[in-house]
């Protein structure tokens, strides 16, 4: 059984509240299987220096319609991997500054190790395929930051998202 | 026919617009309209090899065929979390 689909997803520019994401996706699963016994989160922080340059801030960009999809395929994904496991994926768009979260995840599963796992396997995933972009703004200079080529077709970046989270 | 091309973070910068408005002949693919948008945007030529695109807000590929009205969307490589 999948109950993943009714966990929460989002782009927005507002602050990020890990605490309501939590109550939401561990209402996911509580009454299904054997239940919520874990519930894992990760936050995505704007640091203060990147590659030895000072952060002033940062402006995260998002194709809003696709990355929700993009969001939802990495549910359907860990809910294929992990079933009875629950997820909601928050990222947030804008002028962020130290400090702020500008991704929130969370997991809930029946025990602990999986609800680790499928945390570290949607940030991994976010990663790799979230229509998402960070321009860097530093006190001397400013610079898009390109990482993935994004395909949400490739199963080896899953395979590679997969190894990462079951380390 | 006549599409709608979105382009997102450096590519949005470099072309100096967020949309354009694309004439292909049809029948025309994903690569076409890329094609048509560098000869508008020359500065886009270095993403030749790194961009992935979308249809309709639908993940697609460059060989996937566009119609009139589409809304083609091309995006550079992703930096979220």
């Amino acid at each position: 059984m999948l109950a993943i689909l009714n966990a929460m997803v989002a782009v927005t520019p507002a602050p990020l509240s890990l605490e309501h994401l939590i109550v939401q996706v561990e209402a996911c699963v509580r009454t299904g299987g054997e239940g919520c016994g874990a519930v894992a989160s990760f936050l995505g922080l704007v640091r203060a220096t990147h590659q030895g340059r000072s952060v002033r801030y940062l402006e995260y960009e998002a194709f809003d319609a696709l990355a929700l999809k993009a969001f939802q395929q990495i549910q359907q994904e860990a809910g294929q991997q992990w079933p009875n496991s629950a997820l909601g994926i928050v990222h947030r768009t804008g002028r962020l500054t130290v400090g702020e979260a500008s991704v929130a995840i969370v997991a809930a599963t029946a025990h602990r190790a999986e609800a680790f796992q499928v945390c570290r396997y949607a940030i991994e995933r976010v990663k790799q395929i979230a229509p998402v972009w960070k321009h860097e703004f530093f006190d001397d200079g400013e610079a898009w930051v390109e990482g993935a080529l994004t395909d949400p077709f490739d199963e080896a970046a899953r395979a590679r998202a997969l190894v990462i989270a079951c380390a | 026919m006549r599409i709608t091309v979105r382009l997102f973070a450096r590519l949005r910068e470099l072309a100096g617009t967020e949309t354009l408005a694309v004439d292909l002949l049809e029948p025309a693919t994903v690569a076409d309209a890329w094609r048509a948008t560098v000869a508008v945007a020359p500065a886009l030529a270095p993403f030749d090899r790194a961009i992935s695109c979308a249809v309709n807000a639908n993940f697609s590929r460059m060989s996937h065929p566009v119609a009139a009205g589409d809304d083609v969307a091309f995006l550079p490589p992703v930096s979220g979390g």
